[in-house]
């Protein structure tokens, strides 16, 4: 057994240093997420409340198991998107247990532009039940919504990855035997019918619920009947005549009361096995993690400092601690959980590429959920690297990546760039979980190497016209590039795009970990087979 | 005389009052035999005994108080004497004859002095020709409506109707005008034809501004009779004593010579052995009248005993076996005050209607000097709808009324029940009442400030809901998963990430309902003690959680806090409508109404008897009976619809 033990100095000015610029981003995290929770305003809450309805908030929270954690995602969503405040786009999703039980929860926030869905909605709709489907968590969807946003039609209704997917995905995750419960605490209209009508359980909440093709004025319109939307497809109508739903609530309260019930009877087992311990804190506080990342983004720091305030007790046993160095790996329990983790100490040579290759498939042989602690330039380049094979062995970690059927779990703890993106378990790898920290930046390549690039190719194409590439011009070209760079690099671009699941405090890291590894083990732990590897 | 053999007793009671005789029996080194039915199978006077006998049935009438059963049991067992106890067949001179017929020694006076006092009527005869002063009244044979209202008449309303065989307020009415008589009478005699067996009635004028006090006496088989001091149970609630105390506040030395020595008479009149009480009336101007004679150890036994030191229960055992008294008239102690209060399983908000149910929490007070509790219960004990409600007794003695008054302060304080409704802060409120304690007393204490001792229901403040979240959250037991026991999601801290931790509890408590938001700890259980920091004080509030229900203490009392459940209340406000159910379990005495029948907001419709008391099922609004659940002589389960009404 071995414990990382820290050499970092909390007294020190350096510490001190990185960890005012640290908390200095996440103060500025918190302080947006509090923003964010505020949903559509005061106005618009007392509007919502005025109506004896409960904010989506409290929803969440009255319908969570009282003190049960509540793993939020994507609370960044459609930030500074659309030029319009559209807080977390109108969409709350995230897991909480109910009842023990880890649910995938998402809720309309009417507060929000009506509940409407605006293409980031849809997209954080679909990434929820994404996540739902690969862990296999039970969903409830709180419904409050007038459906699509009718001047965005074209980005919401028609493609693959639009609307129509939720349905698609309510069908396949019920015949996966994933179960599908709809309270309707709200209008629930058109397309957004099928929510309730697509579940296998769904709830009604008289004088407040409306379930209906086509609203009042549109079948006045088609058909010239007049009728009030609650004699049209409230609650009454559904759960005594038509049958649309299946539970009549009173209240709110009752609804989710009812929904706490159907969970109850889920007969629900977790089929992820893993030989658990008890849960260990580690040795060392997880807030000093402010102040080991640099204030300065280029210089290194050793991640294993970074390990050290994530696992039990601070026991890492590092697997080829003296080859391809700058690819720590090695296994720990991270709340009592045995995990593999892969963490990044600088550049990827074909060492470590190879060492990376190799630990991903003892984690799978094993069964062992993988962690990916992100914080790469890329591989290294350079003829010799070429020549050496880099990307044959770069190709070997990307294949085992890809391919790893355990559970990956994804930390942007620093920069996230070029292939080093796809080697470290990017977004396109599917990590069941990809968090990033304030202070991570992602990008094909750096700013400055973007930038740098560019200048070399207009350089040499001025040069090839026989003309002079002077240093305005020069500049005149790098800087929107770098101010381009960073502006789509921050963790919040990425957030709001649906890149990520969340940007989070580095102090809370373990307990996200640990919340998602938990919900991970809902699903069987399947068995990886591996393509082929080029040697 | 030659002194009778007694090694071994039965006890022909249960509840405290078993207990209790049970008690000093084994201090004497006797073996202790209780009887029971079977519902009272584990009871604690049970647990108590060396030996339990099985009576069978359920109802007093099919089990404490079947005599044959009794003499079969104290013969299977080897008792040789039996105690009664008080109630049941504690002055039944049958009961007494029979045992003596069965070569048995009856742990009371001869059944001939039972007999003479049985009869009320009969009874004032004798006192009148023994010289102890009468309170107007009939007492005679006749029993028709029309005598009573001729009788009343003559001696002028307000009257009280008592049963001839009675005692305890059972089968007992006040009547202020003749045109309630007629009612009165009727529910009297079925109150007194249940309890006792005998529907005569007596009628005398009611007293106003009255104290009662009693005088313990004893008597052996000498010729000797001794009086124990007296007692004051004037703070009563429709005629069941409530507080009793010794002495009585304010007596003089010669009042209490004068009243001594008229009991000593009147025992001495039917030739009275043991111990026994006599009661009177004693008004404002210091005049006493003879009310009636308990041929038995009272309830209130305990507080002679705190001012004499004096053991009576083996006083009893000791007469019994022909022993002469002890000590002389003028060597009875008389130390310090002691007051006592009766605990009820009844529910002072609703009438006091007797409560049944399970004891999940029963603390009582801690012992120390000066500090007596006889209690028959324990915790996790069912109370039926059987028997009296009575839990039990606290008593406290002092040096002075004032440090007795304080110490029962205490002790009530400290005893906590949880489950079921008790009288506990009723009479917390007796005791700590300005009128309590500068001992103005009379029998009309408690409608007099009855605002003050059963004060409206207030909303509960925001700090009980806050204390009670905490310690609700602080006592649930983590929800672990035996597929994922090491789950992060067992931890309940509300964690949100990016955001401040959230907790939610919707409780209720006392039909109020609450979302408490715990934000950040105001409080910390340990063990059973929730620690509340405010200002740099902290006190404590008793906790106790039992599976799904957290049972605090607040202001005295100790409330029952559960997670509000919506689908229960909406499940509920849907029953509201139509049916009226039962108040709690017993048995239907009458049925006043047809099917079809109209009938006016406040009707009688059905009359129960539970605890032995009868309660009436009334119309709560104008309309129609559209049906009827229930036959007379049915018994019933609390919560059964019995009337639908539209």
């Amino acid at each position: 057994m071995s414990i990382l033990h820290t050499t970092i100095n909390p007294r020190s000015a350096e510490f001190l240093t990185n960890r005012d610029a640290m908390l200095k981003q996440v103060e500025a995290l918190h302080t947006l997420l509090n923003q964010v929770q505020q949903g559509g305003g005061a106005k618009a809450q007392e509007r919502h409340t005025s109506r004896g309805k409960l904010l989506p908030r409290e929803r969440i929270d009255r319908l969570l198991d009282s003190g049960s954690a509540f793993l939020e995602l994507s609370q960044l969503a459609a930030y500074g998107v659309y030029g319009e405040d559209v807080p977390a786009a109108g969409i709350i999703a995230g897991i909480g247990r109910v009842e023990g039980v880890e649910c995938m929860i998402v809720a309309n926030d009417a507060t929000v532009k009506g509940g409407s869905y605006y293409p980031l909605t849809v997209k954080k709709h679909l990434r929820a039940q994404t996540i739902a489907e690969q862990n296999r968590l039970p969903c409830i969807y709180l419904v409050d919504s007038g459906g699509a946003n009718l001047p965005r039609q074209d980005e919401v209704f028609p493609d693959r990855e639009h609307f129509g997917r939720i349905f698609f995905n309510q069908a396949n995750m019920s015949a996966a035997g994933i179960p599908q419960i709809a309270v309707v605490m709200g209008s629930c209209t058109a397309g957004g019918a099928y929510v309730p009508a697509m579940a296998d359980e769904a709830i009604m909440v008289r004088q407040q619920a409306t379930i209906f093709l086509a609203g009042p004025p549109l079948v006045k319109a088609a058909t010239g009947e007049v009728v009030s939307a609650e004699d049209l497809g409230g609650a009454d109508v559904h759960c005594k005549i038509s049958g649309v739903a299946d539970h009549y609530a009173e209240s709110d309260e009752h609804a989710l009361a009812l929904a706490r019930r159907s969970v109850a009877n889920l007969n629900w087992r977790k089929h992820g096995q893993l030989q658990q311990r008890l849960a260990q804190a580690p040795l060392y506080s997880c807030e000093e993690l402010y102040g080991i990342v640099p204030a300065d983004a280029k210089q290194p720091f050793d991640v294993r400092e970074v390990i050290a305030r994530l696992v039990d007790g601070s026991v890492f046993d590092e697997f080829k601690a003296l080859f391809g160095t700058t690819l720590v790996c090695g296994f720990a329990h991270l709340h009592g959980y045995p995990v593999a983790i892969l963490a990044n100490n600088g550049i990827l040579f074909a060492e470590a590429a190879q060492k990376g290759a190799h630990f991903i498939e003892l984690a799978c042989q094993r069964g062992i959920p993988l962690i990916f602690l992100q914080n790469i330039t890329g591989f290294m380049v350079g003829q010799k690297y070429e020549a050496g094979g880099i990307a044959k062995h770069g190709a070997k970690l990307v294949t085992a990546v890809a391919c790893a059927k355990v559970p990956k779990f994804t930390v942007i703890i620093g920069g996230s760039f070029g292939a080093g993106n796809y080697g470290m378990c990017g977004r396109a790898y599917d990590p069941r979980f990809l968090w990033m920290w304030p202070n991570a930046r992602i990008g094909v390549m750096g700013a400055e190497q973007a930038a740098g690039v560019l200048v070399q190719v207009k350089r040499e194409q001025a040069e090839r016209n026989g003309l002079v590439f002077s240093s305005q011009e020069e500049a005149a070209i790098k800087q929107p590039i770098l101010d381009q760079y960073e502006h789509q690099g921050h963790p919040y671009y990425s957030s709001a795009r649906l890149w990520d699941d969340g940007v989070i405090d580095p102090a809370q890291t373990r307990d996200v970990l640990a919340l998602g590894l938990s919900a991970a083990l809902n699903a069987p732990i399947e068995a990886t087979r591996f393509g082929v590897f080029r040697m | 005389m030659s002194a009778l053999q007694i090694t071994s007793v039965l006890v022909a009671n249960r509840g405290e009052i078993a207990c209790r005789v049970m008690r000093t029996a084994k201090s004497l080194g006797l073996t202790t035999v209780a009887v029971h039915s079977a519902t009272d199978r584990d009871a604690r006077h049970c647990r108590e005994a060396d030996i339990c006998v099985d009576l069978g049935g359920s109802k007093a009438a099919d089990s404490y108080l079947k005599i044959d059963k009794i003499i079969a049991a104290a013969k299977a067992s080897g008792a040789q004497a039996i105690h009664p106890g008080y109630g049941f067949l504690s002055e039944n001179a049958g009961f007494a004859r029979a045992i003596e017929d069965a070569g048995l020694i009856f742990l009371g006076p001869p059944a001939a002095a039972i007999d003479a006092m049985g009869s009320k009527s009969a009874a004032k005869a004798l006192m009148e020709i023994a010289g102890v002063p009468l309170v107007p009244g009939y007492h005679g044979e006749a029993q028709d409506l029309e005598t009573f209202r001729a009788a009343a008449e003559h001696i002028g309303y307000p009257v009280l109707l008592k049963a001839t065989a009675g005692g305890g307020g059972k089968g007992m009415k006040v009547v202020e005008d003749v045109s309630e008589l007629a009612e009165a009478l009727a529910s009297a005699q079925r109150e007194a034809l249940s309890s006792f067996g005998d529907a005569r009635m007596l009628v005398e004028k009611y007293v106003l501004k009255p104290r009662h006090v009693e005088i313990q006496i004893f008597a052996d088989r000498h010729g000797n009779c001794l009086y124990l001091n007296e007692r004051d149970c004037s703070i009563q609630r429709r005629h069941q004593k409530v507080v009793e105390e010794a002495p009585a506040p304010g007596l003089s030395i010669e009042q209490r010579r004068a009243m001594g020595e008229s009991a000593v008479r009147a025992a001495q009149a039917i030739g009275y052995v043991g111990a026994g009480t006599v009661e009177f009336l004693l008004d404002a101007r210091g005049e006493f009248f003879f009310m009636e004679m308990n041929t038995r150890l009272q309830v209130e036994h305990p507080v002679t005993e705190a001012i004499t030191g004096l053991d009576l229960v083996a006083w009893q055992i000791r007469v019994a076996r022909g022993e002469a008294l002890p000590i002389s008239q003028s060597e009875v102690p008389l130390r310090g005050h002691a007051i006592e209060v009766r605990l009820y399983a009844e529910d002072p908000g609703n009438d006091f209607l007797p409560q049944t149910g399970r004891l999940e929490v029963y603390r009582e007070s801690a012992a120390g000097p000066g500090r007596r509790v006889d209690s028959g219960v324990s915790e996790g004990d069912e109370i039926s709808p059987f028997y009296d409600p009575m839990l039990g007794k606290l008593i406290a003695w002092g040096e002075d009324r004032e440090q007795a008054r304080l110490r029962l302060l205490a002790m009530l304080d400290e005893f906590a029940i949880g489950g079921l409704k008790t009288n506990l802060a009723f009479l917390r409120r007796i005791i700590a009442h300005p009128a309590f304690a500068a001992a103005e007393l009379d029998t009309g204490f408690i409608p007099r400030y009855q605002e003050q001792l059963l004060p409206a229901t207030l909303p509960l403040p925001a700090a009980f809901w806050s204390a009670a979240g905490e310690a609700f959250h602080q006592s649930q037991t983590s929800q672990v998963r035996k597929d994922d026991p090491a789950s992060p999601w067992a931890i309940r801290n509300g964690f949100r990430n990016g955001l401040p931790p959230q907790t939610l509890l919707a409780l209720s408590c006392n039909g109020e309902q609450q979302v408490v938001n715990l934000h950040t700890p105001s409080a910390v259980l340990r063990d059973e003690q929730l620690l509340i920091e405010q200002d740099g004080v902290r006190r404590q509030h008793l906790a106790i959680r039992r599976a799904e229900t957290l049972y605090l203490r607040w202001d005295g009392e100790l409330h029952s806090v559960r997670v509000y459940d919506p689908i229960a209340a909406a499940g509920a406000s849907h029953a509201q409508t139509g049916g009226l159910s039962a108040p709690m379990n017993g048995s239907i005495v009458r049925i006043l109404v047809e099917t079809g029948q109209t009938v006016e907001a406040g009707t009688q419709l059905v009359v129960l008897e539970a605890m032995k008391m009868e309660h009436s099922l009334r119309a709560p609004h104008n309309g129609v009976v559209t049906a009827l659940f229930c036959q007379e002589g049915e018994m019933v389960s609390e919560g059964t619809v019995l009337v639908e009404l539209t």
